[in-house]
């Protein structure tokens, strides 16, 4: 851990204005304190955004929907009555990652830039080409149980570890964020990238732009959902595969389906060209199946996580199931329906 | 008339150091404050083999607060000879010496020492210290080694080699009609107790140190510190109170022990040193094994043949060993048997005893190929080991002091209601989830050491009873107390138990089980002669009502010395000591074992493990959702926290099964997963109701109390008895553990 120095701005544009290029934002700090204990983060000056006002309220969206701010906790937003009233994947999503303590301290924001779990990652005796780029990717050949099959380059194999994001892809919500160009609205599937040549870079963010807000759009898919994880021990580990899905059925045909995965790849992985195919298709298992292998085409195991094809390909057809026949994955029981 | 006394022994109590533990009055060896402390930050190296060929320290020394950074090129002079190094558990071979010269020897192997006014200067300038290495070639593959692997030409000390071969293993193999032959692999493991190792060094002036250790036994550390710093004996006390966890870990000492006594030598100021969690993988493990094992059996299910082999691997510089095979030759009457246990050289740190060290890594072999050949032969698992049960150790050919296996195997099987068990793989369902029902049964050695007591009566009628042994979270202080207290006829707010530091009377490490039987018996026997003491001083006393009597027929009871056939003939002990004109009475003695019980008996402890599991088999989920393990383990001194052993034994079992595994990339030659999020163990949501019953066992042999121990029998079936019944829940027979949902799934 190096040492720097720590700035507490009192509004939105005092943040963004002293925020530089070796300064990170912290609110919860569940992630961003351990990257610095292990040198992965060397900030040279922390700004605490805790106590800008304004982002800690959870309201109607305008045009319909939930607007809910960066700094809400992921606590707040699971048990919130207007989440689990409309949207339970969500809160679902939130309740499968984490303990109850690090969920009252981690922020919605924060969620969104949490980074990977890679070991080699957490490792500064070790290469990694998103932690310091150019110098490898040990884990192509090495330990990548963990690691991604969709969307990875040669550059990088690492996932993003969010179980909320997970959700929220699925849910088509969008990120408002403001930063030294102005207010922006990203679209979710837009916000985190895939690697590339750029590992290092985890989102679309600009430099000095700050994440105000996750806006959840009208359609809420209350009624048909699940968020289904498959992960090493029952609680508290990070997904190996997980499955947010979301359907719209008219009796046992579907006319809207939402599919995003966890743990696969280096963002929350959506291919529309799956829930196409799902609209107007009937609820059943070949139907899932299908869209499985749309979700999944392309998909390349290294080797110890080649297994995750095959999970993955299992975990979406029951978590579609779940959702059909309307009996969502409890995150307490840990039975799997 | 005679009066029955209620014992605190045999009773469940409470945690004499409870309150202490949950209100942080309890202060751990990473904790101790001093004026003026420095605070030690290790720099861990990150190639597996090599060279250092220079250490840039300006950056870090320019940090404010930064006093001295160490490293081999210019650390103070210490003894090049590897014997100064030994421990009192080191294997054969030469110790690890930290910081000694410019030889990388394993990846995290500790290069240098920052030393500052404040951690986080110390911190921050370790991140700074640029270490240059030139890397030779590695091999930390065991399955590549496994050809290299050697039976240790030197033995350690305490762990029992194989026994010679009986009759004709490959012949009996070769003519059983049933056989089964496998190969059963654990993956190594870190301990990771909850807290971290830390030293923290007292500088008492005049070259005098005091010191807070982790450790499981202060003496190893004081005699440590003595050989390597050239220091007298009455120079270095060493305490450890207190240890949070430490499963083995804590037994040698560890290299935050000899920088930071080196630190606080050369700078004549107090030093603490702490590791990080990260840094607790840089150390002792427990070694990956590969088991290969064949056993035969006739149609009536009689065992014809037993063959086990294990491999382990150990460092480059010392040669570790554990009891892996001995085991398959104890838990079964089988007429031949060949036993084999070799090790191979990594470049990794030296293995550590890890809770039962070796044994549920051979149990897991043992009585996984006993499963499979229970369904090879068509019969019940339990049956097939009734049937084939030894009455003596046939390692040995001793009788055993006791053993209640066959009454652990029918009792767990009652409760567990094994009765009900549909034999067939898959056969039995509960929705969507296969469910399966497996058993093992364990062993461990039921050991006693040495150990000295002492216990301290005051004119107030308040006994202290002491003892060097370490509490390292099983309920020692309070057993102990109980002991103490029954003796004496005291309450047990009126018995204080010290431990953990070397003024007190000697006792080795804590571990093996052997503490509650050792320092039991010691304290025990120190009570008894502070009893006869007493006795004695009332039969002399003036118109004493006990003057006639013998002290059979006296007994202790509230503070009181009285008749047992008349209570009322009392005398109060403050009375005793009052006119004796004494203010305390002080009586030592010491506890070993009986040369010929040894001699002549096996002492061992015993369980028989039952699990329920629910696999999800398209998914790959498995979740344990019963398990009952009989213990039988002599006489229970305290059953709550008799019990809580046990539980956190299963626990660990169920890790082992399902879930921990020090990820080693081969490559790199460094341990991967080093945290708590990537290293796995057990959540809540994985440990299901855990049923303990304790078997009635009486052993007159063992030791004067009578007790077994029972750190280490609650593992050794565990991963044995879930990996069996994941065999009957879905036909798929796993023989490498852990058992992860990619090993699992179809």
């Amino acid at each position: 851990m190096n040492r720097f120095s720590y700035a507490r701005p009192n509004d939105l544009a005092e943040a963004v204005q002293v925020a530089t290029a070796e300064s990170r934002f912290i609110a919860g700090g569940t992630n961003l304190i351990d990257l610095i204990k292990y040198n992965v983060e060397r900030p040279a000056r922390l700004i605490d955004i805790t106590r800008v006002p304004g982002l800690d309220r959870i309201e109607p969206a305008p045009g319909g929907g939930l607007r809910i701010g960066a700094l809400v906790t992921n606590s707040t937003v699971a048990y919130d009555d207007r989440v689990t009233a409309s949207y339970p994947l969500l809160a679902s999503a939130i309740l499968a990652g984490a303990s109850p303590q690090l969920r009252n301290a981690a922020t919605t924001g924060g969620n969104l830039l949490q980074r990977t779990r890679c070991y080699y990652f957490y490792d500064s005796g070790t290469a990694c080409n998103k932690r310091e780029p150019g110098s490898g990717c040990p884990a192509i050949g090495g330990l990548n149980r963990i690691h991604a099959i969709l969307g990875t380059s040669e550059d990088c194999i690492a996932t993003h570890p969010s179980d909320m994001c997970v959700a929220l892809a699925a849910l088509a919500a969008t990120v408002h964020v403001t930063g030294p160009i102005g207010d922006r609205v990203i679209p979710f599937a837009d916000f985190h990238r895939l690697p590339g040549d750029r590992p290092d870079r985890d989102t679309t963010l600009e430099k000095g732009e700050i994440v105000t807000a996750v806006e959840l759009p009208p359609e809420d898919f209350s009624a048909h959902y699940t968020y289904l994880k498959l992960r090493d021990r029952l609680s508290y580990a990070f997904a190996l595969v997980s499955v947010a899905a979301a359907l719209d059925l008219d009796g046992d045909t579907i006319r809207t389906a939402r599919i995003a995965l966890g743990g696969v790849a280096h963002k929350p992985w959506r291919i529309p060209a799956a829930e196409d195919f799902l609209s107007g298709q009937p609820a059943t298992a070949e139907s899932f199946a299908r869209a499985a292998d749309t979700l999944l085409s392309g998909a390349q195991g290294f080797g110890h996580n080649t297994f995750k094809i095959g999970l993955a390909r299992q975990a979406i057809v029951r978590a579609l199931q779940q959702a059909a026949a309307g009996t969502p994955q409890s995150q307490i029981d840990k039975r799997i329906r | 008339m005679s009066t029955t006394i209620e014992t605190h022994v045999g009773s469940p109590r409470r945690r004499v150091d409870g309150r202490l533990k949950v209100t942080g009055a309890a202060r751990y060896a990473g904790e101790v404050a001093a004026p003026g402390l420095l605070h030690g930050y290790v720099v861990s190296g990150t190639i597996a083999k090599g060279r250092i060929t220079g250490i840039d320290t300006a950056a870090a020394e320019a940090v404010p607060g930064v006093l001295k950074i160490f490293t081999h090129a210019n650390r103070p002079n210490v003894p090049a000879g590897d014997a100064d190094y030994q421990d009192m558990v080191a294997p054969p071979g030469q110790p690890f010496r930290p910081l000694f010269n410019d030889r990388i020897l394993y990846s995290g192997q500790p290069v240098a020492l920052v030393v500052a006014k404040d951690f986080a200067a110390a911190r921050h300038a370790a991140s700074l210290v640029n270490v240059r290495v030139e890397a030779e070639p590695h091999a930390t593959d065991l399955d590549r080694l496994r050809d290299s692997a050697y039976v240790p030409p030197e033995k350690r000390e305490g762990i029992a080699p194989p026994p010679e071969p009986r009759g004709k293993a490959d012949d009996a193999l070769a003519a059983s009609p049933t056989r089964v032959q496998n190969e059963y692999r654990i993956a190594s493991e870190h301990h990771n107790p909850m807290e971290p190792h830390a030293s923290t060094v007292i500088w008492e002036g005049g070259g005098k140190i005091t010191v807070y250790d982790k450790i499981q036994g202060v003496k190893n550390s004081r005699d440590y510190i003595t050989a390597v710093f050239g220091l007298p004996p009455d120079d270095v006390r060493v305490i450890s109170r207190f240890v949070g966890g430490a499963f083995g870990i804590g037994l040698r000492p560890q290299y935050q022990l000899f920088l930071a006594v080196m630190a606080a030598l050369d700078l004549e100021r107090s030093v603490r040193v702490e590791l990080t969690r990260e840094q607790m993988f840089t150390f002792g493990y427990r070694p990956g094994t590969i088991n290969s094992v064949a056993v035969g059996a006739n149609p009536d299910g009689k065992l014809q043949a037993i063959r086990h082999e294990a491999i382990q691997g150990t460092s480059r510089f010392e040669d570790y060993q554990e009891v892996v095979v001995n085991w398959s030759g104890l838990l079964y009457h089988c007429d031949n048997i060949a036993l084999n246990y070799r090790i191979a050289k990594l470049d990794t740190y030296t293995p550590a005893d890890m809770r039962a060290p070796g044994a549920p890594l051979g149990v897991f072999a043992i009585e996984s190929a006993i499963d499979e050949l229970s369904y090879a032969l068509k019969t019940d698992p339990l049956e097939l080991r009734l049937n084939n049960y030894a009455d003596t150790d046939e390692n040995e050919g001793k009788p055993f002091t006791s053993r209640e296996l066959r009454a652990a195997c029918r009792q767990g099987a009652d409760h567990f209601g094994w009765s009900k068990r549909q034999p067939e793989p898959r056969s039995m369902h509960d929705g969507r989830e296969l469910v399966g029902w497996g058993m093992a049964t364990g062993i461990w050695e039921a050991m006693m050491m040495p150990h000295s007591a002492r216990a301290t009566l005051t004119a107030e009628g308040k006994l202290e009873v002491a003892c060097a042994t370490a509490d390292i979270g099983t309920g020692t202080y309070t057993i102990l107390t109980q002991i103490a207290a029954d003796s004496l006829g005291l309450r047990m707010e009126d018995v204080t138990t010290r431990l953990g530091d070397t003024m007190l009377p000697e006792a080795p490490v804590e571990g093996g089980s052997w503490t509650a039987a050792s320092a039991g018996s010691a304290v025990y026997l120190a009570c008894e002669k502070l009893r006869q003491t007493l006795f004695q001083l009332a039969r002399g006393m003036d118109a004493s009502l006990l003057g006639n009597a013998s002290f059979e027929h006296v007994q202790f009871r509230d503070g009181r010395i009285e008749l047992r056939t008349d209570p009322s003939e009392t005398v109060s002990i403050a009375e005793v000591l009052r006119t004796a004109a004494l203010d305390r009475i002080e009586e030592h003695e010491t506890a070993a074992p009986n040369a010929e019980t040894k001699e002549k008996f096996s002492q061992y402890t015993h369980s028989a493990v039952f699990a329920e599991v629910r696999v999800d088999e398209q998914l790959g989920v498995v979740r344990v959702t019963r398990i009952v393990d009989a213990v039988a383990a002599g006489k229970i001194i305290n059953p709550k926290t008799a019990r809580s052993q046990i539980i956190g034994g299963v626990v660990f079992g169920l890790g082992m099964a399902l879930h921990e595994e020090s990820m080693l990339d081969h490559t790199l030659g460094r341990f991967m997963n080093r945290n708590l999020a990537e290293y796995h163990v057990p959540a809540n949501a994985d440990v299901p109701e855990i049923d303990v019953i304790f078997v009635d066992e009486h052993d007159d042999k063992a030791n004067p109390l009578g007790v077994k121990g029972l750190g280490e029998i609650g593992i050794v079936g565990t991963a044995a008895a879930i990996a069996n019944a994941i065999f009957h829940a879905t036909g798929r027979r796993i023989r490498s553990l852990p058992i992860t949902i990619d090993r699992l799934m179809n």
